[in-house]
């Protein structure tokens, strides 16, 4: 195969950007895959001098932190970047967001300092809204599934089908208060759930948590939730969630 | 009167179904226009599932086409597949456009673009869900014209119940047109209603409507006439022909989807029509004459395109891209002007000829090397004569050698088995051409590392060939032949190991030559298949011959017919032929002279390069052929050195 490599190196990466993207609205449905090969036509359209790597099919210089699932809003995407040359981030940020369709947008940009973005995400924080839920059930669900130690719930994954647990990954869950306002027009209760999980193995997804309350309280939407992600970062002591390029803003902070 | 999204009730159903991202919308490109502040409305439908459908050129320049007129809205439509089918159906969700999620039946016209007959199951699958009456008869004033176009439009009989109007060849001023005709019949308060609109339609001697036109039959079950019912509508309906194609460059900007579809690509038309006169092709028949695109103008689209869209593939496409009269230039000035970034052209590369390879070689340039394909289509050297393929063996063996002694490791020939007058033997001989073109290829190459793939589709006989007039073949002796082919083939070990062998059931080409050939009778035909579930007929997943064999046996002998005198039987000269009302231009003595020097395995040269040989189409559509060379050259891009942020 070596003889077979294409004479002619691509350039060096001089700059590594890291950027925060949200999935917003009817492109949540979206999948990684998906966002992949938009992003990768939004760096061509903006004229981003992205890095490529070596050999016969260079790919562009592009790492993705943990992905939100197809059909999961998200405020908090990560990615990083290798450039061939030096660019100004907000400028990169507003060719990159003017790029992509409306809907998928980016958020934030910065020069990325020492240290992986993997290793400053061990958790998220998700919004999940159950239409047609009354807020007391939601709230008498969650006390049944955080009053036990462990919850059981099944998943198939590419293994087949997995029972593992859903609650010690959940280090906070809550209803919370503005449920009470109804989200639909025609006046039906809506409950929304905060909720924090940490990353662990398997994984533990805002839709098993669902499946949780289910097997802890029977609890049933009556129409699929919908569920978004606030935050992703590093888990504080105090349950706060902190942004992962605050580190590469002030790299004085600790890593 | 405002119309509203269905989106949030679709919402609920996409957590359900697989790849949801395709109803979403939202792709650049896609437009989304006040509905009130417009007047004539569109639903464009490509009958087929959305990544199958959205890549479509022909959809694709005439939304563009649509949208810029600034009264005029049009959005986009697509098969749904039977999860979401279902989900709809019980949750009473209609038929919707992905752009703006509006349901289909309030637009003013539902265009569909029929590339293949196989996409009318989903044409009733998508007027059942929109709630439009499937039968343009008990069609009211506020359903929309259900219009079709695309190839299969040149014989849109069998679907003649199902449609209000059909349009033939290219529909760039087509819709503009129709668009016009509609406008002023809202402006004047709807005069006549719905029959008038369509009486204006069909006066235009370009637009088919089949309410006003009646078969007659005759005893034996073939048709003895057929006529307009209503003065003033013409007794021939003729095509369109759009000329000038640098007037008209589209796509300017192409749509983006988001989810992955079939090409993933900035396709460039270079050219319309094609007079290389192979038989078989209707393509090749209905498209003339030749109408090239410039140079600059590809050059110009191709920059504004990859700038517009960030895709990094480019298509050339036309139907033998090699015969463009400027194509040397514009492949060397492209390899030129994107050499280094990671953009990679492509020419579908069809013709058997060296010189395909020196174009492929100049567009590799950068490195990606997409694959060699060349098209012998016929085995044999008769064969290739009866289809009029101009090709020789020593062609063929010289062109791949050139390949493998280019570095190439894998060239794909395509082939097609069940033509006119074939025999066992024109196929076997396939087997016999790829082991010589394996033997010469491991000399050139110098190495044993070298593959062929022989690829064979089934022959289907079209309107507006001259193959009209043939009998299919039988699907049990195609895949007795396939069969015969593959023992050829390994008959020896070491060069079938080099040949890779794919190709299709003869059951599924003899349906398509039903409904490519049918006339309205057939139409019951596809109402009784849709009715057993009959959707998707061009995924073999989906595909059932036996419910298609099943309903024939239950609506066609009524009429006294039945699939093989459809499909398997010849017919003779002075048979009235469905489409023989509809003009494409090309004169029937022609075709039947083309037909019987094809049964005399004489060769017709392109009149390109030979004087006019008379098919008709140029004065009959008061047209001409339209090519280079223009004697320009591709200028150096400048390179980009600043962010872009596009608009």
């Amino acid at each position: 195969m070596a003889k077979n490599q294409p004479v002619g190196g691509q350039a060096p990466i001089v700059q590594r950007i890291r950027l925060r993207y949200a999935k917003r609205g009817p492109l949540r449905f979206t999948s990684h895959r998906d966002f992949a090969r938009a992003f990768e036509r939004a760096l061509r359209r903006g004229a981003v001098p992205i890095a490529f790597s070596q050999g016969f099919t260079p790919h562009p210089k592009i790492s993705y932190a943990s992905a939100a699932p197809t059909g999961v809003g998200s405020e908090a995407e990560y990615l990083e970047i290798g450039l061939q040359r030096e660019v100004d981030p907000e400028q990169l940020r507003l060719a990159l967001d003017a790029a992509l369709s409306p809907g998928l947008d980016i958020l934030d940009a910065v020069v990325a300092g020492a240290g992986s973005l993997a290793d400053r995400i061990d958790a998220s924080r998700w919004l999940l809204e159950l239409p047609g839920v009354d807020p007391a059930d939601a709230a008498a669900a969650v006390k049944a599934f955080t009053d036990l130690d462990e919850v059981l719930v099944e998943r198939m994954t590419k293994q087949g089908r997995r029972s593992f647990d859903a609650r010690q990954a959940v280090t906070s869950i809550d209803v919370t208060e503005q449920s009470a306002i109804p989200s639909e027009a025609d006046g039906a209760p809506c409950a929304i759930i905060d909720l924090v999980v940490r990353q662990v193995t398997p994984a533990v997804r805002p839709d098993d948590v669902l499946s949780g309350l289910r097997v802890a309280a029977g609890l049933e939407p009556p129409v699929p939730p919908r569920v978004t992600r606030l935050a992703q970062g590093t888990l504080t002591a105090q349950g706060e969630i902190i942004d992962p390029l605050d580190a590469d803003r002030d790299p004085a902070l600790p890593v | 009167m405002s119309v509203r999204s269905v989106f949030p009730q679709l919402e609920q159903l996409l957590p359900r179904v697989s790849k949801p991202i395709q109803y979403v919308g939202g792709e650049l490109g896609a437009v989304v226009k006040d509905w009130d502040a417009t007047t004539v409305r569109w639903a464009l439908m490509y009958p087929d599932a959305y990544e199958v459908g959205l890549p479509n050129q022909g959809v694709q320049i005439l939304y563009e086409v649509l949208n810029e007129q600034d009264d005029v809205l049009a959005e986009r439509t697509y098969a749904v597949w039977p999860d979401l089918e279902a989900l709809m159906k019980e949750h009473g969700v209609p038929q919707f456009t992905v752009d703006a999620h509006r349901p289909v039946k309030a637009f003013d016209v539902l265009g569909l673009s029929f590339a293949t007959e196989l996409g009318y199951t989903n044409m009733l699958s998508a007027l059942e869900l929109a709630g439009i009456p499937l039968d343009s008869a008990d069609r009211g004033d506020d359903d929309p014209i259900v219009l079709a176009g695309g190839h299969a439009s040149f014989n849109p009989e069998p679907i003649a119940d199902f449609i209000d109007a059909a349009v033939l060849g290219d529909g760039e001023e087509a819709v503009l047109e129709i668009t016009g005709i509609i406008r002023e019949w809202k402006a004047e308060g709807r005069p006549g209603g719905r029959d008038e609109l369509l009486l204006r339609l069909a006066r235009t001697e370009s637009i088919y409507v089949p309410r006003f036109y009646d078969v007659d039959y005759l005893a034996d079950g073939r048709i003895q006439r057929v006529v307009p019912n209503r003065p003033d509508v013409p007794f021939r309906v003729a095509k369109r022909t759009t000329m000038d194609l640098d007037a008209w460059p589209y796509p300017k900007k192409p749509l983006v989807p988001l989810a992955e579809t079939v090409h993933e690509r900035y396709a460039v038309e270079i050219f319309r029509g094609c007079t290389r006169g192979c038989r078989f092709c209707q393509a090749g028949m209905i498209t003339r004459p030749v109408r090239e695109r410039s140079i600059t103008t590809v050059g110009q689209m191709i920059k504004e395109g990859l700038e517009f869209s960030g895709f990094s593939e480019v298509g050339l496409l036309s139907l033998s891209s090699a015969d463009h009269s400027e194509i040397g230039d514009m492949c060397s000035g492209l390899a030129e002007q994107y050499e280094g970034t990671n953009v990679s052209l492509s020419l579908p590369s069809t013709r058997v000829d060296a010189f395909n390879i020196d174009l492929a070689q100049e567009l590799s340039k950068n490195g990606r090397r997409t694959g060699l394909t060349f098209a012998p289509e016929g085995g044999s050297e008769r064969i290739r004569k009866v289809i009029n393929k101009m090709v020789t063996e020593e062609d063929l063996l010289r062109t791949v050698v050139t390949a493998y002694s280019n570095g190439w490791r894998q060239v794909k020939l395509y082939f097609m088995c069940g033509l006119p007058t074939e025999t066992d033997d024109d196929v076997l001989q396939i087997g016999r051409m790829a082991h010589e073109v394996i033997k010469a290829g491991r000399i050139a190459a110098g190495t044993k590392d070298i593959r062929c793939t022989v690829s064979i589709g089934g022959f289907v006989p079209k309107p507006h060939t001259p193959f009209q007039w043939a009998p299919m073949e039988r699907p049990e002796v195609i895949d007795a032949r396939l069969q015969l082919l593959k023992q050829e083939i390994n008959s020896d070990r070491s060069l079938g190991r080099a040949i890779g062998y794919r190709y299709h059931d003869g059951e599924p080409s003899l349906i398509e030559g039903l409904l490519s050939r049918g006339d309205r009778r057939v139409g019951a035909v596809i109402r009784r298949v849709w009715e057993k579930g009959g959707r998707f007929d061009g995924w073999s997943e989906h595909f059932s011959y036996a419910r298609w064999v099943e309903a024939c046996a239950e609506v066609l002998p009524q009429f006294g017919v039945d699939l093989d005198w459809f499909t398997t039987r010849e017919r003779e000269q002075a048979e009235v032929l469905p489409w023989d009302h509809l003009d494409s231009g090309l004169d029937k003595d022609w075709l039947w002279q083309d037909w019987q020097d094809s049964k005399s395995e004489y060769e017709q040269d392109d009149c390109r390069w030979t004087p006019c040989f008379d098919c008709g189409v140029c004065p009959s559509m008061d047209t001409e052929i339209q090519i280079g060379p223009t004697g320009k050259k591709l200028l150096p891009l400048t390179p980009v050195n600043n962010l872009r942020v596009p608009a």
